[in-house]
């Protein structure tokens, strides 16, 4: 099918950006359009203006000193070949390979796919578990928005109409140890499961903090407390610890069945998959090469 | 700031050729292509971003034509098959799909080429993996991949010769 009408706007400034966006009522925002043009093309989503921001300079860029920082229309292909990322960044790297094919990810962007927060989005959830904030700019100016208040639900977002994703910060992860993992029917599609995680340990192999997220299960990317509160003070790597954060980790949780496959086997593919992603967490330091 | 309201001229660089036709902002780069154009090379199949017919270089980026507005690449290189064949000869790419039977109908092929050419701009010795990985968005429904990746080898090994042999 084809795209219902719409007018065009090409600002080159955030402020003309948040401009158009706050005197069209009914704008979307428009940036590699991998996610949004489909929608489009099957009149799932029929906005009466897009404000196509890929050409506001300086919205795109990757910036690694210190910690990361990636700007908002920064293509997806771009985060993975950057070989700083590989070595500091490694789950960063490690998810974007299932995200999509090499053409889609050469038009979207790593904003986007945040932005647009499909609940199955591998992106969103590497953000919670890597505690990553948000600098978002609107009529009223910037503010800065954490990954953990940021996803509200099905396309969902804390971003108002007028408001614009600019920049995602992301902190050093030395020492953390890291792990990702999805069930997906075909390689680049979307996953019926997946978990993003990172661990720490003391220098005893006791594990001090843990953070469990799940994609593609619920309505939003969720953080699992009941596994990360297994997890930790356990030792690092330990089977028996991993299988136990699996066991728990959808409770609480409030999965979603779709066309796709139901409820059930989504609660068990999930908790699967906790129990392989935690165990290889052990094996990859945010140093280590990539183990998946 | 520009804007495009209603049916507006867009100017796109397609193989090598400043092109200009009208289009909606609603039209799809594929379409722009095939219609504006009449560059009916360029395939379209699911019309959503699934079976990489569509695919085509933008700035010798792959990307699917149908997940693309015409009016967002205003400016920018566009590379289609038609661009592929010098002076009638096919290109080394095309020659090693025809040699290793990468084809049967025909359908899903300009889209591969595309991802190809791609793939051997970035990695030019990639192993048979690394090709099922990279044209992993570009769906076929009649040769069966064991052909393409085949093409795909043997593309990269005739390149690899012939640089050593200058």
């Amino acid at each position: 099918m084809k795209p219902a009408k719409f007018d065009y706007y090409r600002p080159y400034s955030v402020p003309e950006a948040i401009e158009v966006l706050s005197s069209h009522p009914d704008s979307k925002v428009l940036a590699g359009g991998q996610s949004l043009i489909p929608l489009m093309n099957m009149r799932l989503a029929t906005p009466a203006a897009l404000v196509d921001i890929s050409r506001i300079e300086g919205l795109s860029g990757i910036d690694t000193n210190g910690g990361l920082r990636l700007g908002a229309t920064t293509r997806q292909s771009d985060v993975l070949g950057n070989a700083v990322i590989q070595q500091r960044w490694p789950l960063i790297t490690s998810a974007v390979v299932h995200v999509g094919h090499p053409a889609t990810r050469a038009r979207g962007t790593f904003g986007g796919s945040i932005a647009h927060a499909d609940p199955a989005a591998e992106l969103s959830a590497v953000m919670l578990v890597l505690d990553a904030s948000f600098g978002v700019q609107g009529p009223a100016g910037s503010r800065s928005v954490s990954a953990e208040g940021f996803f509200l639900g099905h396309y969902t977002t804390e971003l108002a109409e007028d408001e614009l994703l600019v920049e995602i910060k992301i902190p050093d992860i030395s020492g953390w140890y890291w792990g990702f993992g999805e069930i997906v029917r075909r390689h680049g599609d979307y996953a019926l499961a997946g978990v993003a995680a990172s661990l720490r340990a003391d220098e005893a192999g006791l594990v001090t903090d843990a953070r469990i997220a799940l994609f593609a299960v619920a309505h939003r990317p969720v953080r699992s407390s009941a596994a990360e509160a297994r997890l930790v003070g356990t030792r690092l790597g330990d089977p028996a610890a991993a299988d136990e954060a699996g066991r728990v980790a959808l409770d609480g949780v409030e999965v979603a069945d779709d066309s796709f496959v139901s409820a059930t086997y989504r609660r068990e593919a999930a908790a699967s998959v906790v129990k392989r992603v935690v165990r290889e967490a052990a094996t990859n330091s945010r140093s280590g090469t990539d183990g998946q | 700031m520009d804007s495009r309201l209603g049916s507006v001229a867009v100017e796109i660089i397609v193989n090598g050729e400043k092109r200009a036709a009208v289009a909606e902002p609603r039209m799809l780069l594929s379409d722009f292509l095939r219609h504006g154009l009449g560059l009916t090379g360029t395939h379209v199949g699911c019309e959503q971003g699934v079976c990489g017919a569509c695919t085509v270089l933008i700035d010798g980026q792959p990307a699917r034509s149908c997940l693309t507005f015409a009016v967002q690449v205003e400016g920018a290189q566009v590379e289609t098959v038609e661009g592929m064949a010098k002076a009638g000869e096919l290109s080394d790419i095309q020659q090693a799909y025809r040699s290793a039977h990468g084809l049967q109908c025909g359908f899903c092929t300009p889209g591969f080429l595309a991802s190809t050419q791609a793939l051997l701009q970035e990695n030019p010795d990639p192993t048979d993996e690394q090709i099922r990985e990279y044209l992993s968005g570009n769906v076929c429904r009649c040769t069966g991949y064991q052909g393409i990746v085949a093409a795909v080898r043997s593309a990269a090994d005739a390149r690899k010769a012939s640089s050593h042999g200058s």
